[in-house]
């Protein structure tokens, strides 16, 4: 599904990316799991195409994409839903206007079919009446669930979701990781997750891969990465403030 | 110095290449009316009341200027004509493009700023929408719209303050001060201001949107761009005034 190939990816002298290699099998959630600023993030916009990589090569469903141009790639870009990581709602406009932005913009719905399949969306992801909010008026909880809602609305196959967990609390988490299952197995989606939050991760991964100073260190089950005998990972995913992580930085 | 010298000319050949996007943009993709509606309301009618104190305070001013250097040489029936000459050829355009800039230009480089910081941008590029042609070109075709009939707005009020100042305040026979308006304003003279309108409209959009779509950092970074759209588009308006009054009649 997703092929990732020794990608490298740098800012004026910081190298963030020192050629990942990934691959993302199809209907799998993979979860790649690193320090804040390890290059995640930046990891994902490549993947779609908001950002091209220094070097190497990154296939979806077998097609190249860091060479496209910007109309090629909007094509590739309707594979993918993705949940930003502060929901990234335009505050302009009202849920269900976000909501149904792809559909008004990309296809010939009339005002009810678009108004319909927004309260489907929204009520997957357990939202109800609040298509007339506006995102400043939203919790963050409910911002993600929004966001995702949008994110969905492309009837993507890849999903993308980019610290999904973080700023809310809890409960609320449980909530999203919940949502995230359920999404993947009621329409079937391809998900990758970058994220810290390690009750998240083994809540709803496949595969778990660790980036560490801009390489991919280990990939494995989540059974895999916990008796993992690497010291990075495990000060990783203990939450160690001890070891060769801190060591390192 | 020379960092700074790079990352200004770095920024122009953005800015170029932003214009050169907008203008292909422009011709080959459909215009959104109502975008361009809410815009010219933007641009045009919530500026009206600054723009009308400017105008009819600058117009007053210079028909007091005006008037105590021409009575020394008896020539006060001529105050009309300096006013009006003087206001439709350049304080007319240059002074409403400075409002603008400072009214529009900062709030679009604001929104498009933190549009920008929070991923908005990002997540309109996921949605395969082009951000240039959703933000920008509305914001450029209500521009060069609004700014030439701004222009004549502003051009009227600052006639009309030098003829309150000329008739009521210095005595000047009413009928003497139309006629010395009338007959010494060309309709180049006209054209001329509104040709430099519609360059400076360009202007204000051009570099406020680069700005706002550079902008990097958060709050801090969305400030900077602000500042730096105004301070641009301001230098760029004058310096541009002076090559544009060189070249036209």
């Amino acid at each position: 599904m997703i092929t990732i190939s020794n990608l490298w990816r740098g800012f004026n002298k910081n190298q963030v990316l020192r050629g990942v290699t990934l691959t993302i099998e199809e209907g799998e959630t993979m979860v790649i799991i690193g320090r804040s600023g390890c290059g995640k993030s930046i990891l994902l916009k490549q993947i779609v195409g908001i950002m091209k990589p220094d070097k190497g090569e990154i296939f979806i469903d077998g097609v190249e994409i860091t060479s496209l141009n910007e109309k090629e790639l909007s094509q590739v870009r309707l594979k993918f839903g993705m949940l930003f990581q502060g929901g990234a709602l335009f505050d302009s406009m009202t849920v269900a206007e976000n909501v149904g932005f792809y559909l008004s913009e990309h296809t010939k719905l009339s005002k009810e079919e678009i108004s319909l399949r927004v309260k489907e969306r929204l009520s997957l992801v357990g939202l109800e009446g609040v298509e007339h909010l506006m995102p400043a008026e939203l919790s963050g909880g409910m911002r993600k669930r929004v966001a995702l809602a949008r994110a969905i609305c492309t009837n993507p196959k890849v999903l993308l979701y980019d610290e999904p967990t973080t700023g809310i609390d809890p409960v609320m988490s449980a909530g999203i990781n919940r949502l995230i299952r359920k999404l993947q197995h009621e329409l079937n989606l391809t998900s990758l997750v970058v994220t810290h939050d390690m009750a998240c991760v083994y809540d709803i991964a496949d595969r778990i891969a660790m980036l560490h100073k801009g390489e991919i260190i280990e990939i494995g089950t989540p059974q895999e990465i916990r008796s993992s005998p690497n010291p990075i990972v495990q000060q990783f995913i203990i939450g160690s403030s001890e070891g060769p992580i801190t060591g390192d930085s | 110095m020379r960092k700074r010298l790079s990352s200004f000319l770095i920024t122009l050949g953005e800015m170029s290449l932003l214009f050169w996007q907008i203008l292909i943009g422009v011709v080959r993709s459909p215009w959104r009316g109502k975008s361009i509606l809410d815009q010219m309301v933007q641009i045009g009618i919530n500026t009206l009341p600054v723009t009308s104190i400017m105008a009819i305070f600058t117009g007053m001013v210079l028909a007091v200027q005006t008037y105590h250097k021409f009575r020394q040489f008896e020539l006060e029936s001529w105050v009309g004509s300096v006013v009006a000459t003087s206001v439709t050829r350049e304080l007319g355009p240059v002074l409403t493009a400075i409002v603008v800039a400072g009214r529009c230009g900062s709030s679009t480089a604001a929104e498009l700023g933190t549009m920008k910081v929070t991923e908005q941008i990002d997540a309109l590029k996921t949605l395969a929408v082009d951000p240039i042609r959703f933000l920008v070109i509305p914001r450029f075709l209500a521009a060069i719209v609004m700014l030439p009939l701004l222009t004549v707005f502003t051009d009227f009020v600052a006639i009309l303050g030098g003829y309150l100042m000329g008739v009521f305040r210095f005595g000047i026979r009413s009928s003497l001060y139309i006629d010395a308006t009338t007959n010494w304003l060309d309709p180049e003279d006209i054209l001329s201001g509104l040709t430099k309108a519609l360059f400076f409209g360009i202007i204000i959009i051009v570099v406020s949107c680069q700005r706002g779509l550079d902008a990097q950092g958060g709050a801090e970074g969305v400030g900077r761009a602000t500042t730096s759209a105004v301070v641009i588009s301001s230098i760029f308006i004058l310096v541009s005034d002076y090559f544009l009054t060189l070249m036209l009649p």
